[in-house]
């Protein structure tokens, strides 16, 4: 909404500051002037304004002038407009409201023998032509000129019908079922029977509050002119244009509740500049008013308002005194509410018709701070409250956020949608993905059941863009359920393609692996206190394994016996469909089953003054045995002198058989209180090597 | 190395012995003179002292079993001090190390770039988020979350936005499928601001409150430079007896200066939000020119960054139908909210917020 500085000055001659002045002013008292843009000598400045939702009586210029006067304590003169004597009617025009739950008030006024034609500056106060200039609002003609000015100086939508299109009279009512109306803008409209249209004895005329009918418009044949100047219920307004898919000045002012006072001063507006180029008044206005709305916009119950709930509130100012109770009077008078001291410091607050936001004690306190200066409070700080407490997860999640950053992985967000498709590839329960009403497009059309798509979609990004080495892990939100309830868990999802960061110079480079994968996965596993955590993988016709993943170069994770993820290579089918040609790495773990198990915590373990032993066993193989067994072989020894051993190195080797794989184990053994002797040694030696040989393998030769 | 030969020794008077033992210490001096490496010192211990080959055992054997009875003595005097020497020098060899010449053979470019490990970077909005509710525990703020999909009755109903009211247009909502047919405060949505947790937040808890609610909040907008429909929200609340709206400034305004430097100013003023009242927009003295104005803040010297208010007492009345104690007559709140994107773009100088969203590795990686 555009304010010119000349109008309002117009308003209020005695204003004592410049332009910009009067911006900051009005923007530090919630009249927010978004830009000020200079129109030449002595056309003053054009403001574009800022003004929220609530504050419908701010979108105007009366209602602008009616904030500064309150700022700089001036008078605001009233709105007057002298219409000349009215020639007799044979009978009053006929008004009805039969919708009176939502039509408050109509006022009608039939104007006669008037001249359509250009708009002019018609007399003092109403230069339409000048101000429109410099709005550079469209000139129409001086009847729709007229209704548009009444809104841009005072705020209230009226409307200008052809007489003589009107058959009978006027009747504010719903819609009849199926009833049809050609709008202003043209459309040939089909009517809800909740549309609240204004009729005459025939047919619909106008969609009520938010724009004329075709049927009835000023043209410039027109005569005879009906001026309505209406107050609609906001809700009814509001869903009639939403129906219809408009958005109009008048919808837009209705919606936030009019004034109900306004109708007949901006009635006489509309009929003094139609009147100054020629015709009458014909009768007296007619005025129908449903005293149940009547009383809950103009005439409601003052609001009682004690100075102490002023204090309680808003708390301490930057001025010794404080808020005072002359303060809340002069405040609350400029802007329009009527005072009766009740006892000392509490009032009965009668509020004006304009204010419909203001309802309670609370919107008087706003009012009061706000005019007051919101800079003119203290900045004081509460007392410390209870302790804080942190989410119970919240360790968890950075202990999972840290490893993963520490193992080289940066973290990203991704979008909260995938499409249908891809949540279907990737959904771990599948059927219970939730789908939205209004998507931001088909790919982005449902709640992501795992971060996996959005994982994807970013590695390809990068690959697509020339980076090549990609480490990236999401913490994030997966939804399932239906649309009746939706699910809510933390997860992360983690991937990983091209070289590992240690290339340089001095060595080559090789490509991240499935194994490097494995270990950020451990790492992140070893954060926590589990008993059981192990790998593994389903055959193929199991059909376990997600459809995303490599079935044979894919792992599941489970600790205590319950999956908490997957991860592996992307799945050569997926790779190809988004032209990946490198192998991807992408997993992903449930965090909820995680962060069921507690953090582990450090107990130092002693560390062994003895010297500890080193024995490597070099092993054959048959391919079909995994270092699982053999792993598992030696767990089963207990012998607690063996404190670690581990793959030094596997390969596979022409000597050896075709189906078979080496195998260098490494192990060590220590004592805590001794150093280990040759026998014992050897008696450990010859238990191992009958245990791998028991497990399948055989020392190589 | 040395490879002059031992020499025969033909007499053993004094004058012959002292001749030829000086002879193979001069040998065993010289070859010490010329050690570099530890192998070339192992290799002159092996030569000299080896217990089978070295050149001491080839004296010892060779001289003293042909030296007559009476030359035994002193030669094996002789032979000791020169055993003496020899182990001297070989300490000797052993405590300097190696020579400057052969570290020099050894060298390295030490100008060729170091070998990196990839450094995992926090995303720069966890960074924001964790920074803003940091500031906020030391005031003594816990911190509170809550679902990303909400009912209308949490998302906007109790938060003070009637069905139906034109408050409602200010956020686009996306929403979940097939809610059409359930009531409306049961539909649900994706929320549009994180002040629903403030609701579920009493509803759980009698007051006092002082909570900070950081999360991932969803418009139905669309992206630009500037605008996401996704971003992130830190919102705040703090209900007690005697919370005043002085409070609410003098908190801001330190958590102001705490995020971004002590030099910082606040403004304070007056905005609409329906679950606060008053509502206040506040602005901090713009922190790329300190408030002389400039680009970034459009010459205002001012950047808006947040929107705050008293606790509506409408929203204190649906916290009441389930904590009686939320009596707006007794207590009273502050609650405030701010886009954590708009506040890391203006810490990075970030200028597409879709960049947040991309996991571009090339922008990830500049916040390790």
């Amino acid at each position: 909404m555009n304010i010119l500085t000349k109008w309002l000055r117009a308003y209020l001659p005695g204003l004592p500051v410049d332009d910009a002045q009067l911006a900051e002013d009005l923007t530090l008292r919630g009249i927010a002037v978004e830009g000020i843009y200079s129109l030449g000598d002595g056309n003053g400045s054009l403001y574009e304004m800022d003004i929220t939702t609530n504050r419908v009586d701010a979108m105007n210029h009366y209602g602008v002038a009616r904030e500064a006067a309150a700022i700089y304590g001036l008078a605001l003169p009233a709105l007057n407009f002298p219409l000349p004597q009215a020639k007799a009617a044979k009978s009053p025009f006929s008004v009805r409201i039969e919708a009176e739950d939502v039509c408050g008030r109509y006022t009608a006024r039939v104007l006669r023998g008037v001249k359509i034609a250009d708009s002019r500056d018609w007399f003092p106060g109403v230069e339409v032509s000048t101000y429109f200039g410099l709005l550079q609002q469209k000139c129409i003609s001086n009847a729709v000129d007229a209704t548009n000015y009444a809104w841009i100086a005072m705020g209230q939508p009226t409307h200008a019908f052809d007489l003589d299109k009107i058959v009978g009279g006027i009747v504010v009512r719903r819609a009849l079922k199926g009833e049809k109306l050609k709008t202003l803008d043209g459309m040939e409209r089909t009517l809800d029977p909740e549309d609240l249209v204004v009729a005459d004895h025939a047919k619909a005329l106008a969609l009520a509050g938010v724009m004329g009918g075709w049927d009835t418009m000023i043209t410039p044949a027109t005569t005879n002119v009906l001026v309505e100047a209406a107050w609609f219920d906001p809700m009814a307004v509001r869903k009639t244009a939403r129906r219809h898919g408009l958005h109009t000045d008048a919808s837009h002012r209705f919606e936030r509740g009019a004034d109900f006072n306004a109708a007949t001063v901006a009635s006489a507006l509309v009929s003094s500049i139609l009147l100054a180029n020629g015709g009458s008044i014909e009768g007296d206005l007619v005025d129908v008013r449903i005293p149940a709305i009547e009383a809950c916009t103009a005439n409601r119950k003052p609001v009682s308002l004690e100075l102490s709930e002023v204090h309680r509130i808003l708390g301490a100012t930057v001025d010794e005194e404080g808020i005072t109770a002359a303060t809340v009077e002069v405040v609350l008078k400029a802007l329009g509410c009527e005072l009766t001291k009740t006892v000392d410091a509490a009032w009965l607050v009668t509020l004006p018709s304009w204010r419909l936001d203001l309802d309670r004690d609370i919107d008087l306190i706003e009012e009061v701070a706000r005019v007051y200066g919101y800079n003119r409070f203290r900045n004081t700080l509460p007392a410390f409250g209870e302790g804080v407490h942190a989410l119970p997860w919240a360790e968890k999640e950075a202990a999972v956020r840290g490893t993963f950053m520490s193992a080289g992985f940066h973290e990203a967000i991704a979008s909260t949608f995938c499409s249908a498709a891809e949540a279907a590839l990737s959904a771990p329960q599948p059927g219970l993905v939730v789908p939205l009403g209004n998507p931001l497009s088909e790919e982005a059309g449902v709640l992501r059941p795992s971060l996996v798509p959005g994982m994807l979609g970013m590695i390809a990004g990068n690959l697509h863009r020339d980076v090549n080495d990609v480490r990236l892990f999401e913490l994030g939100t997966v939804f399932s359920g239906t649309t009746e309830k939706v699910d809510e868990r933390p997860a992360v999802a983690f991937g990983a393609v091209g070289s590992l960061p240690e290339q340089g110079a001095l060595h080559p480079a090789r490509a991240i692996d499935f194994h490097d994968v494995k270990g950020a996965v451990e790492q992140v596993l070893a954060r926590f206190q589990a008993r059981a955590v192990y790998f593994d993988r389903f055959p193929a016709e199991a059909a376990l394994t997600p459809e995303w993943l490599h079935p044979y170069r894919a792992a599941r994770v489970a600790v205590e016996g319950a999956t908490v993820g997957w991860f592996g290579q992307l799945h050569p089918r997926q790779a190809a469909a988004r032209k990946l040609k490198e192998p991807v790495l992408v997993g992903e773990l449930y965090l909820d089953r995680l962060y069921n198990l507690p953090l582990r915590k450090t107990a130092v373990r002693e560390i062994s003054r003895f010297q500890p032993v080193r024995r490597d066993f070099s092993l054959v193989l048959d391919e079909s045995i995994p270092w699982e067994t053999i792993d598992r072989a030696l767990a089963g020894l207990q012998i607690p002198e063996l404190v670690d051993w581990r793959v030094r190195e596997v390969f596979r080797d022409a000597k050896i058989g075709a189906r078979e794989y080496s195998l260098l184990l490494g192990a060590t053994f220590q004592a805590p209180d001794r150093t280990l002797r040759e026998e014992e040694l050897q008696n450990f030696q010859a238990r191992v090597v009958a245990a791998v040989g028991k497990a399948g393998a055989r020392l190589r030769a | 190395m040395n490879n002059e030969d031992i020499p025969n020794l033909t007499a053993f008077d004094e004058a012959s012995l002292g001749e030829a033992f000086a002879t193979v210490e001069r040998q065993a001096r010289n070859a010490a003179a010329a050690l570099g490496t530890p192998e070339a010192v192992e290799a002159f211990r092996l030569e000299w002292l080896g217990r089978k080959q070295g050149r001491l055992n080839e004296v010892s054997s060779r001289w003293l079993k042909a030296a007559p009875v009476e030359s035994k003595k002193p030669l094996g005097l002789r032979f000791n001090a020169l055993k003496a020497v020899v182990e001297g020098l070989l300490d000797e060899a052993l405590g300097s190390g190696p020579s400057d010449a052969a570290l020099a053979a050894e060298a390295i470019d030490i100008t060729l770039p170091g070998t990196r490990r990839l450094t995992g970077a926090e995303h720069p909005i966890t960074k924001t988020l964790n920074e803003i509710t940091r500031v906020f525990a030391a005031l003594g703020y816990s911190v509170g979350v809550g679902p990303e999909v909400e009912t209308d009755f949490y998302n906007f109903e109790s938060m003070n936005f009637p069905p139906g009211h034109p408050a409602r247009d200010t956020q686009d909502t996306l929403v979940v499928a097939n809610q059409e047919r359930r009531s409306q405060r049961d539909r649900l949505l994706l929320r549009t601001h994180t002040s629903p947790v403030q609701m579920r937040t009493m509803e759980s808890q009698p007051p006092p409150v002082r909570i900070v609610i950081p999360g991932k909040v969803h418009r139905n907008d669309a992206q630009d430079a500037t605008h996401s429909p996704i971003f992130h929200q830190v919102e705040g609340l703090c209900v007690d007896t005697n919370i005043t709206f002085s409070d609410l400034k003098g908190t801001l305004d330190h958590a102001m200066k705490a995020l971004f430097g002590s030099a910082v100013k606040t403004r304070f003023f007056p905005s609409f939000f329906p679950f606060t009242e008053p509502s206040a927009d506040v602005q901090i003295s713009c922190i790329f020119c300190g408030g002389k104005g400039c680009r970034k803040c459009k010459n205002s010297g001012w950047i808006e960054l947040l929107g705050c208010g008293m606790v509506d007492p409408a929203v204190f009345a649906f916290a009441q139908e389930k904590q009686p104690a939320y009596d707006p007559k007794k207590i009273s709140g502050f609650a405030f909210g701010m886009g954590v994107e708009r506040i890391a773009m203006m810490k990075y100088g970030v200028s597409e917020i879709g960049q947040f969203y991309a996991g571009d590795m090339r922008f990830l990686g500049q916040f390790a």
